[in-house]
């Protein structure tokens, strides 16, 4: 089985759905330009040579732009894949996310379909406050659009299709230090994770979450580079003795409750880890369900380890210090087995 | 005026009446409280619905506004289907989740309106895009008011439209008036339509009280678009008589303004010219009228009757 990056991997994903499906298209900045980038991190690099400027369509820097013509085309049969360069840049475009892709259905009562996926590069990456937020757990506060968060290369293939089948908006988000980009837009932080990814058609369905490490002392969650962080965490854990189990939640919406609750139960302690600011975030809504639905399981308080609450800061001395690290978590799963 | 026949004239009539009598009738429903929430009425604004969709092909498309109501009668929403809508009634064309604001029929071509002003624009360039790409010839069409025109949504959109060339008309009704506020303090230019320039695309002002002249202008503006011509913006100068919504005396505005903008009543306009042209006689006028009355009588009756929706299922309809 060949081994990929998550960028060939998500790339694979639309060139396969592209082939097989006709109403698939991609549009966005920079993504089809000859002798360009292939998109900011090169994921579309040579589509638009095999697949035509039809197909691969190239914009004005007008995020409006980008997400309401998506949702247009969606509605009369397409399966637009739009992209912003960066996630931040999604708030260029909120009100055709949350006023409009997330609602059309249900105010027109159930008359269209909104079948549109929006990929969008998440994570701080030493650029500065404006190219670096962690959005994804903004997006769950807002019934009708799907929230998509994948951490290795097997993962971004087989939820890129299941979202690009779906018959909903997604937003897909991809963590920038994971991407594995190469030349000249690799990623000076980036992490290289090669994974086996099947060269036959196989999808993961929204919804599910994975355990990626079984431990049987305390359960982290946590998704894209937290993750692997996690998981790196729970390795030196490993050493002391300590027995991590680390879950990826994959899909933010919808949500897989249930692995979380099954292993709280076996582990009793949850923490969770979140590149995201703390208040009000994606953590505190894991929390709250476990507390709701597991509180006589728990032997220590649930915890959250998240980005603290400030805007990105740029030198890498401050970014790496308001993320969480694999230090403070391993620090933050001590105290919790005090 | 006479390029139509007289059985196309006359129903340009009846569509305009029936807009007319809709919206005062359903006016006094506001009154007495039984629709619930508010209302953005058409009244004034006729020629240009009617006009408009007139030129339209049945498998056209059009993507409307915060005033739907016109649009939706002209484009052909059964009134029934409409009028349950604004009762909240389970039989309205969006099973009551969707309200005045957002009334539409995917099935004959009306997209579910969208009430934050100028974001439907972006929508019915997407519209146009998937046209293009399935090379169906078909056209949608972009209402969109006076406002709207300074959202940032109209320029990204006017201007993809043009590097694309889609086969888009955006047709702004210029009343005069966002809310309260009037062109003059929130714009420059005399003619909306002269931003077209800006994007290098044909743009058209026309008097949005003169039915003929909405329904020639868009019909180029159609046909062209039709053919590949690319976008066109026409700006259709209107007014509309009622406030901004129903909670609003339009105390900003002097008699003067409104009384000559009524001399020009579309409707009344329009029947005088078939008078004089005796293309319409007193009979058929009464008759016309009557029927319409009792298409309105009708439709709310079918409101009236309707059942409410079973308050769970609320929770229908959040994904597909």
């Amino acid at each position: 089985m060949p081994k990929l990056t998550i960028a060939e991997a998500i790339r694979e994903a639309l060139r396969e759905e592209m082939m097989r499906d006709s109403s698939v298209f991609l549009i966005g900045e920079d993504i089809g330009i000859p002798g360009g980038w292939g998109g900011p991190f090169t994921v579309t690099q040579g589509l638009a040579e095999e697949f035509g400027h039809e197909r691969v369509i190239d914009t004005p820097i007008s995020e409006t732009g980008i997400v309401g013509l998506a949702i247009g085309a969606a509605m009369m049969g397409f399966r637009p894949v739009a992209e912003v360069q960066y996630c931040d840049f999604l708030f260029c475009a909120m009100d055709q996310i949350a006023n409009q892709a997330a609602k059309l259905r249900y105010m027109s009562g159930g008359q269209v379909k909104v079948p549109l996926v929006l990929r969008a590069p998440t994570g701080a990456t030493g650029r500065g406050t404006q190219h670096a937020q962690s959005l994804e757990g903004l997006f769950i506060h807002i019934p009708g659009l799907k929230v998509v968060v994948p951490s290795t290369p097997y993962d971004a293939k087989g939820l890129l299709k299941s979202s690009i089948r779906d018959d909903n908006p997604v937003l897909f988000f991809e963590h920038k230090l994971l991407y594995g980009s190469r030349g000249a837009r690799k990623e000076r932080a980036g992490i290289e994770i090669l994974g086996e990814v099947p060269e036959e058609d196989y999808t993961i369905p929204l919804g599910i979450a994975d355990v990626k490490r079984v431990g049987k002392d305390i359960t982290i969650v946590a998704k894209l580079l937290m993750l692997h962080r996690s998981l790196e965490a729970a390795e030196e854990l490993s050493k002391e003795g300590i027995e991590v189990e680390v879950i990826d939640p994959r899909t933010l919406v919808p949500f897989d409750k249930e692995t979380i609750i099954n292993s709280v139960k076996k582990t009793n302690r949850l923490l969770i880890v979140d590149e995201g600011p703390k208040t009000g975030g994606w953590a505190a809504e894991v929390a709250a369900i476990i507390v709701e639905e597991a509180m006589d399981y728990l032997d220590a308080p649930v915890r959250r380890l998240c980005t603290y609450d400030v805007p990105i800061p740029f030198s890498p001395v401050l970014e790496s210090y308001v993320i969480p690290s694999k230090e403070r978590i391993i620090q933050a799963v001590k105290e919790m087995l005090m | 005026m006479i390029n139509l026949e007289k059985e196309k004239l006359l129903l340009l009539y009846k569509q305009m009446l029936s807009i007319r009598l809709f919206e005062d009738r359903i006016y006094h429903f506001f009154l007495q409280g039984i629709i619930p929430s508010t209302l953005h009425q058409y009244q004034g604004q006729e020629a240009i619905a009617v006009g408009v969709c007139t030129a339209l092909n049945k498998d056209d498309f059009i993507t409307s506004t915060h005033r739907p109501h016109g649009h939706a009668i002209a484009k052909g929403v059964p009134m029934k289907k409409i009028t349950a809508e604004l009762f909240g009634k389970v039989t309205g064309c969006c099973r009551a989740k969707g309200g005045s604001m957002h009334i539409g029929d995917y099935s004959i071509g009306m997209l579910p309106a969208i009430a934050i002003v100028g974001s439907g624009i972006p929508i019915a360039t997407g519209v146009a895009l998937a046209f293009k790409l399935k090379k169906t010839k078909q056209v949608v069409v972009s209402f969109f008011g006076d406002g709207a025109s300074n959202q940032g949504s109209f320029h990204e959109s006017l201007n993809m439209a043009a590097v694309y060339n889609l086969p888009v008309v955006y047709v702004c009704e210029n009343n005069l008036y966002g809310a309260s506020t009037h062109i003059s303090k929130v714009m420059k230019l005399e003619n909306i339509a002269d931003r077209a320039s800006a994007y290098g695309i044909p743009g058209i002002v026309a008097d949005g009280m003169d039915v003929l002249e909405i329904y020639r202008v868009t019909n180029e503006a159609v046909e062209r678009a039709r053919e590949g011509g690319g976008p066109t913006l026409i700006e259709c100068k209107t007014y509309r008589y009622s406030g901004h919504s129903r909670s609003d005396p339009a105390k900003y505005r002097p008699k003067e303004e409104v009384d000559f903008w009524k001399a020009k009543d579309p409707i009344l306009q329009f029947r005088r010219k078939m008078f004089e042209m005796n293309i319409l006689t007193q009979e058929e006028d009464e008759k016309i009228k009557s029927e319409v009355e009792k298409e309105v009588e009708v439709a709310i009756n079918f409101a009236i009757e309707s059942p409410l929706p079973s308050p769970e299922t609320a929770l229908e309809d959040v994904y597909a």
